[in-house]
């Protein structure tokens, strides 16, 4: 019994400190002051998680193209952010004589903090939400929105033709993907009936023989989930759906008259946008911070949250190291020609299973449609077109 | 189906990802300061100045004919032709290089210097590591920077410089034996007018005489 308390304590163990320290004000202030205190908690630990990202990343992409990586400052290199840190604090910030400086200077600021706000709604342990919103999910998908004007303000601001392709391209992207994004969340409201984040966590926290009831274990849920992380991928301008920072064509896409701290400010940005929808994802198809077996549930939720986020975060960059940048009208066929209409077919499947109700049947009925579009959708929208050769009116 | 090229893919990656952790040879790069991989023979930086025996400005191949002077594409060589001269190789008095400056933060190794020189005298270094702090004095390289021995050519570019060891000798024994021939014929035509002299002499004393 005492160790399962020191369970649920170690469990509990932010709420308590953040119980503790707000105890010692009076209790006029102690609402005011909790809140405080979480959002210093997001904002240390997402930069921190952020810093360790960026010298695992070049570690692992290192070693997918069988080099060592960086190993110079620190044991292991792992210091090396301090050092990056260090050099763009200390860059000359250099704006553009005939930028717009007002939003120049905005641009980055938007980015950071409509990202911030996504953390705000995410359920990162039990009872660790910022603010337990009844339509969380909207919340997040507004702020992840806004995300799109700082980069276009990033890129109309700069006067340069590459910022601006690049943003103009960022947004084509990110709202032909948003869409999708969007629409696969649907299938989970769909089934639990609700946008609060914390209580979709808690509809897939039960457990039956032992395996939780996350929805990725559906066929609907699985779809859903690969719609979702390709939009995802889409949405945080990864690669291979990198084309907005394409620097062997745009230099550096919308960030290219970005130096010094602001451009720190914008990679900062992309990789938090990174972690909240790793972080949504994993609240909408992974069990948020459910275990995955009934027996580690004395596991602190919080760890399984991080722990699958860090997982996302690994996904993302193995993606990166493998594959290359995808054509811009193949981006786009992409989306409009396969995901989105695969998307619309999984809230048809989604509806299904709901009302099929329990049984054997409904998984029969759901994996052979969804594999059957799979399949003839991926045969009959994304194969390649043949002209033949190129023929010549009046040459030759 | 789609999506199989990127399992393929992204399975291709796991195995490099794991297998460079596993296995040494895997590794394609090196830790530069610590390893080095030796340079190629044929690789190439700057030029550089040869000379022969062991005083660089005794031995100094150079003998300021300024062809690569105007040869070289950037201008980044400066010579000042001596006013003495000093015997080469082979012996024969030849003007030397009183200045000779290379700027290496303008030469683009290109190596044309090196294909223009009729006398073996400039030749490319395998030397990469130039950073200094001065940019301005420090990358400008006179005579005596410059020159290195024959000993350190042939370690570098072991082939070429054994080449062009053979062509001097070559030459030098053409020289010699010219010289030689010279001397031969020399000796002979004095022979020759030895022998000849007495009879062509007494008539001349005679005739003197007369």
């Amino acid at each position: 019994m005492a160790t399962n308390s020191f369970f649920v304590n170690l469990d509990q163990i932010f709420i308590l400190l953040r119980n503790w320290l707000v105890g010692f004000l009076p209790a006029v202030l102690r609402p005011a002051a909790g809140v405080v205190l979480g959002v210093i908690a997001i904002v240390c630990v997402f930069p921190g998680l952020f810093a360790l990202t960026t010298v695992f990343e070049r570690k692992g992409l290192g070693r997918i193209q069988n080099r060592i990586g960086p190993n110079r400052v620190g044991p292991y290199g792992l210091l090396q952010p301090i050092a990056d840190g260090i050099k763009s604090l200390t860059k000359e910030d250099i704006v553009p004589l005939s930028a717009n400086a007002a939003v120049h200077f905005l641009a980055p600021m938007v980015l950071v903090v409509t990202v911030f706000m996504g953390f705000a709604v995410l359920p990162m342990g039990r009872n660790m939400v910022l603010v337990d919103m009844d339509a969380g999910l909207l919340f997040f998908f507004a702020m992840g929105a806004a995300t799109e004007l700082s980069v276009f303000m990033a890129g109309w601001s700069s006067r340069n033709k590459y910022s601006l392709l690049g943003a103009m391209r960022a947004v084509a992207q990110m709202i032909s993907y948003e869409v999708v994004l969007l629409l696969s969340s649907v299938s989970v409201v769909m089934i639990t009936g609700s946008l609060s984040l914390p209580k979709i966590v808690a509809a897939q926290s039960q457990y039956t023989n032992g395996f939780p009831h996350w929805y990725i274990f559906t066929p609907w849920g699985l779809a859903g989930f690969i719609m979702y992380a390709i939009a995802a991928t889409a949405e945080t301008n990864r690669s291979p759906f990198d084309l907005p920072e394409g620097e062997s064509e745009l230099v550096a896409g919308y960030h290219t008259e970005y130096s010094g701290f602001k451009f720190a400010l914008f990679f900062l940005g992309e990789y938090l946008a990174m972690f909240s929808i790793s972080g949504l994802g994993t609240t909408l198809f992974l069990g948020g911070w459910s275990a995955p077996f009934s027996f580690l549930t004395w596991v602190p939720s919080w760890f399984w949250f991080f722990g699958k986020v860090m997982l996302s975060i690994f996904v993302f960059i193995w993606m990166r190291g493998t594959l290359p940048r995808l054509r811009q009208d193949q981006l786009m066929n992409f989306a409009w020609k396969f995901v989105l209409p695969f998307t619309l077919l999984n809230l048809l499947v989604t509806a299904l299973w709901r009302f099929m109700g329990e049984g054997w049947a409904r998984w029969v009925v759901c994996t052979v449609i969804l594999v059957a579009a799979y399949v003839v959708m991926g045969r009959l929208e994304m194969r390649s077109e043949h002209f033949g050769r190129r023929s010549y009116r009046y040459a030759e | 189906m789609l999506g199989d090229g990127i399992l393929k893919g992204m399975a291709e990656t796991a195995r490099n990802f794991f297998g460079s952790y596993v296995s040494k040879e895997r590794l394609t790069t090196v830790e530069y300061p610590e390893q080095r991989i030796p340079t190629a023979e044929n690789a190439r930086v700057f030029p550089f100045l040869v000379y022969d025996g062991s005083d660089w400005q005794a031995g100094m191949r150079c003998v300021a004919c300024q062809i690569c002077e105007k040869e070289c594409p950037p201008k980044c060589i400066y010579i000042e032709k001596s006013a003495d001269k000093k015997p080469d190789y082979v012996g024969k008095q030849q003007f030397y290089p009183a200045r000779f400056d290379i700027d290496v933060s303008v030469c683009m190794s290109c190596q044309i210097c090196v294909e223009v020189c009729p006398f073996e005298a400039i030749k490319m270094d395998t030397q990469f590591e130039l950073a200094t702090t001065d940019r301005f004095g420090g990358l400008l390289f006179d005579r005596k920077e410059l020159s290195r021995s024959n000993e350190y050519y042939h370690s570098i570019h072991p082939t070429e410089a054994a080449e062009v060891d053979a062509r001097l000798a070559e030459e030098k024994a053409k020289v010699e034996a010219k010289a030689k021939a010279a001397a031969e014929a020399a000796a002979a035509k004095a022979a020759a007018a030895a022998d000849a002299a007495p009879p062509a002499a007494s008539p001349a004393k005679s005739e003197g005489g007369n």
